[in-house]
């Protein structure tokens, strides 16, 4: 059972195979016995998901079930679940029990989902390989030494241990297509937008989405069917239609259109993963796919226009952690500046006391046109280079990553070496568009993600194109060696 | 040295919107500590601002009463620093695109002339919570109730000379905010409070003097106040060699002592950058034409129509142009009786005594301008005295109704009949004797002052009810016919 998509799932649920209990108390005992292993998980839900699934069961009776009631998933712990600790893996917010329901857990929970607990995390998702969680880093199960990516690392090893079929992430430079390339399952960014942001604890405003993970690019679309749409408690969620992203999944690829940025295929790209995504492109060529080189002259700005905008943001996100009204608070503080001062030195982690400083600088007096306006002039020139390339390509192709999961600690001591992990990944964030990663290959046993870039509110093409890649290779349901029955 | 002082003011106007400007809680005023903040106003992580229409319509409405541009894009930047009472950790405002640009207020000096007062910017903000210091037994308590709460700050540029100006000012922008109904103008709750920015300089120089800010007066008087204050204490600093220090100070109105409390160089690095939760707020100019026609008739434009329709003294047509309300209230009273003079009279006469009487103000006036107005026309066609209509007047202030159902019911119609009024005065003639007597001895010319006395029992005699004009030709003439 645990080896099934989403897809397969819903199908045994519908079809009488088992119950939403059976199955959610299956997947509770996986997490059990094996998630020491991986530490992909922050908090567990055991008493919510067996309601919720009891709940699924007797709607099921009723005759009113949907394709989602009764499926298990996971949250990545930066959504606030009502009643539940909400910890975006920081020892500021250790303590803190959410009053409320992001409006992506409301929706999940009214689709009839089963939440089995909240997953590990980068430190208020700043990082890229989930060490700087508070509870201590995730693993990759395909290397237990290794890192799961970030700072979406928890969902996407517990997808890949095979713990949960599905799970939440956010991705402000990459946290949902890294960690999903270097896990070997498939993630979704989708257009800034798409997805509400109300109750994800923010990050970079202007950056954060929430998207799916999952096995599969067909688990995908399930998800995003309930994710995506117009929230009003978001002025920045786009009111749009929502089409059925599974409706449009089996599309022919004929005469796809397909631009390699030739920026995304240079020195720092590792070799064999630059020839796991060649043999992708051919496979897309069968199935009648054209393949054209493109360039985006200035994806070298995307790192340093993210590494102002994103902390600059972060910094004034941040600042209500300030020990005032909840979360950590010091102990016996002096006078107001003590309280604020220790219980912000005490509460947050390194990395995202470094983002903060640097964020603070980028917009301090005398520096603000010197770095956060200059970013923001970087950022649309990002932008402009993917409209223009998307005016003659339906979708770009690339890495997720230049380099397979690298180990833990390798690393952590070296900040502008990890953001370099991110290098193919938050230009998107920077552009708004929407991306994916999927599975594509190996190199050194290690998992190969394809990204795969499409136009503002592609998303059903993008899962198009990726179902129809599923289809024709199986890199997607490759399991890591370690994992048990 | 002669001194010459400049000023300008910041005031924060809280908008009389419910609900607050990124949150769907309830902005009234008194509620207990922390009733009125929702998730949002409690700045919980995950959560988001929307923002209220409301506070952007009235933003726009003062703009237009201001004669200002309107920002066909404004933008919300954060404003970061740390306070309790501040739950993000920064407040939510507009700085280089506001809402509203350059316009003008004009005032009105003591000695009548007019003086304009350019307006520099009006922006939409949030207001912040309340830092308690008292009965927390050495801790702050944070009360976020007024967090979230909307306010336009207007900013003036620097042209005013006076604490008089200034003050005059504050009353004409108050009249101005309360009279569109975009503030309820409770000075005392903060719905209204003045920042101001004070500097001398030598009288005939140009150069602005280093200026000091104090913040937060909440009434005219405090305002009036600190600015003396500080003119002089500048002035002093200048005259015995010193220099003044550009610093923010608080004015206590109780104790009549300003301190200063930080300055420029303690002053906090804002870190001002466009809010990425918030969308720059478009308008056009078919959302601008909709809100100008809501409009309501505003102060001046009342003023002038007292003035020139009903010959109303400049004062007279100040006062009840000061409230759109009361304003409307009089006019309509002016156009029930036909004489603006008249009505005047009573709207701030008897009507005004009664409301500060009984602590309530025109809105909930028990006697409405169409009752006051058929009782004024009853003065007019000389069915009451004035004495009578007082009496009327308290009746509908008491019980209700109108002017002709009361006079019906309490028999209180005036006695104009000249028959019923000789019967009366000669009654009165022959009752007092002496006090003829002193009048036949009188010389002529004072004779007049006399008549008072017989006036006045005639008055009694006729239950009050006697036309006084008729009384008083028929006694004349019949007295004067004894002296002959």
């Amino acid at each position: 059972m645990f080896d099934k998509t989403l897809a397969e799932l819903a199908g045994g649920l519908a079809a009488g195979d088992f119950s939403s209990l059976e199955l959610t108390e299956s997947c509770l005992n996986r997490i059990k016995t094996q998630d020491a292993a991986y530490n992909s998980f922050i908090t567990v839900t055991e008493e919510l998901a067996l309601n919720q699934a009891r709940a699924a069961d007797s709607l099921r009776a009723s005759g009113k079930a949907g394709i989602f009631t009764g499926l298990p998933m996971a949250h990545k712990d930066i959504f606030c679940t009502q009643g539940v600790r909400t910890s975006c893996a920081s020892r500021m917010l250790d303590n803190f029990i959410a009053p409320y329901d992001a409006t992506l857990i409301r929706k999940f929970n009214e689709a009839g989902a089963v939440t089995l607990g909240k997953t590990n995390m980068d430190e208020f998702a700043m990082g890229s390989s989930n060490e700087s969680s508070f509870y201590g880093p995730a693993r990759n199960p395909w290397d237990t030494e290794r890192v799961p990516g970030g700072s979406s690392g928890g969902s996407a090893a517990a997808i890949a241990a095979r713990l949960v079929p599905a799970a939440t992430g956010t991705d402000t430079g990459g946290s949902i297509r890294q960690p999903a390339a270097l896990c070997g399952i498939t993630g979704l960014k989708p257009t800034y937008g798409r997805v509400s942001r109300y109750g994800m604890i923010a990050f970079a405003s202007s950056l954060d989405q929430a998207g799916p993970m999952a096995r599969t690019a067909e688990d995908a679309a399930l998800m995003l069917n309930v994710m995506a749409g117009f929230d009003p408690l978001d002025s920045t969620c786009v009111e749009r239609e929502v089409p059925d992203y599974s409706a449009s999944l089996n599309d022919s690829l004929e005469g796809l259109r397909i631009g390699l940025p030739k920026e995304y295929f240079a020195d720092n790209l590792n070799p064999a993963i630059a020839e796991q995504v060649q043999n992708a492109i051919r496979e897309f060529e069968k199935l009648g796919a054209t393949v054209k080189e493109i360039s985006l002259p200035n994806t070298a700005l995307a790192v340093p226009a993210y590494y102002i905008i994103a902390p600059a943001e972060a910094s004034t996100n941040l600042s209500r952690f300030d020990g005032v009204r909840y979360g950590y608070r010091c102990d016996n503080p002096v006078d107001l500046e003590d309280l604020y001062k220790r219980t912000r030195g005490e509460g947050f982690g390194d990395e995202v006391k470094r983002r903060i400083m640097v964020g603070t600088y980028a917009l301090s007096a005398g520096y603000y046109d010197a770095y956060y306006r200059k970013a923001q002039q970087a950022r649309r020139l990002i932008q402009q280079d993917f409209v223009k390339a998307l005016a003659e390509v339906d979708v770009i192709m690339g890495p997720t990553t230049p380099q397979p999961a690298f180990r833990i600690g390798e690393k952590s001591s070296d900040p502008v070496q990890m953001y370099m992990e991110d290098i193919y990944t938050l230009a998107l964030n920077l552009a708004g568009l929407p991306g994916m990663s999927v599975p594509c290959g190996q190199a050194q046993g290690l998992p190969v993600g394809l990204q795969i870039i499409g136009n503002y509110f592609a998303e059903a093409k993008l899962l198009n194109v990726a179902h129809r890649f599923q289809q024709a290779t199986d890199w997607h349901t490759q399991a890591p060696a370690s994992i048990k029955g | 040295m002669e001194w010459e002082t400049v000023i300008g003011l910041e005031i924060h106007v809280q908008l009389a919107t419910k609900t607050k400007i990124f949150s769907g809680s309830s902005t009234a005023f008194g509620a207990e500590p922390n009733t009125q903040a929702c998730a949002v106003d409690l700045a919980l992580p995950g959560t988001l601002p929307v923002f209220n229409e409301n506070a952007l319509r009235m933003a726009v409405m003062f703009g237009l009463a201001i004669d200002a541009e309107i920002g066909k894009r404004s933008v919300f930047e954060r404003k970061n620093y740390f306070y309790p009472d501040l739950p993000k950790g920064y407040q939510t405002t507009q700085l280089a695109e506001p809402v509203v640009g350059r316009g003008h207020v004009d005032i009105e000096r003591a000695d009548g002339s007019t003086h304009r007062v350019r307006i520099h910017h009006a922006h939409l903000e949030e207001d912040a919570g309340k830092s308690l210091h008292e009965d927390f037994h050495g801790m702050t308590g944070i009360d976020l109730n007024r967090a979230g709460t909307p306010l336009i700050e207007i900013v003036t540029e620097p042209d005013m000379r006076s604490a008089d100006e200034a003050v005059a000012f504050a009353r004409t922008l108050h009249s101005l905010v309360t009279s569109l109904g975009i503030c309820d103008g409770n000075m005392a709750e903060g719905s209204l409070r003045f920042d101001v920015n004070v500097s001398v300089r030598p009288k005939g120089t140009e150069t602005l003097g280093t200026r000091t800010e104090t913040k937060n007066l909440n009434s005219f008087r405090f305002m009036e106040e600190a600015i003396e204050l500080e003119v002089e204490r500048q002035i002093d600093v200048l005259e015995s060699g010193g220099e003044i220090r550009q610093e923010t100070r608080l004015y206590n109105g109780d104790t009549k002592v300003a301190r200063a409390m930080r300055s420029k160089e303690e002053a906090n690095d804002y870190r001002y950058f466009p809010c990425p939760d918030l969308l720059p707020i478009v308008i056009d100019d078919a959302y601008v034409e909709a809100v100008r026609a809501t409009l309501p008739i505003l102060p001046a434009q009342w003023k002038a129509t007292f003035v020139e329709q009903y010959g109303l003294s400049d004062y007279d047509a100040s006062v009840l142009s000061s409230n759109n309300v009361q304003a409307a209230y009089f006019d309509q009273v002016a156009k029930a009786c036909g004489d603006g003079k008249l009505a005047a009279n009573w709207v701030m006469g008897e009507l005004a005594k009664h409301l500060n009487q009984h602590d309530t103000d025109i809105q909930a006036s028990p006697v409405s301008a169409e009752q006051l107005g058929g009782l004024l026309e009853r003065i007019k066609d000389n069915t009451l005295s004035g004495n009578i209509a007082k009496k009327v007047f308290e009746i509908m202030w008491q019980d209700g109704g109108s002017a002709d159902e009361i006079i019906e019911a309490k028999g209180l119609k005036q006695v104009t009949d000249s028959g019923a009024i000789e019967q009366i005065v000669d009654q009165v003639i022959a009752n007092n004797t002496k006090q003829v007597e002193q009048y036949q001895a009188a010389e002529p010319d004072k004779r007049g002052k006399m008549l008072g006395f017989f006036m006045g029992q005639v008055m009694k005699a006729s239950g009050g009810k006697a036309n006084p004009g008729a009384v008083t030709g028929i006694l004349k003439q019949k007295l004067d016919a004894l002296c002959d």
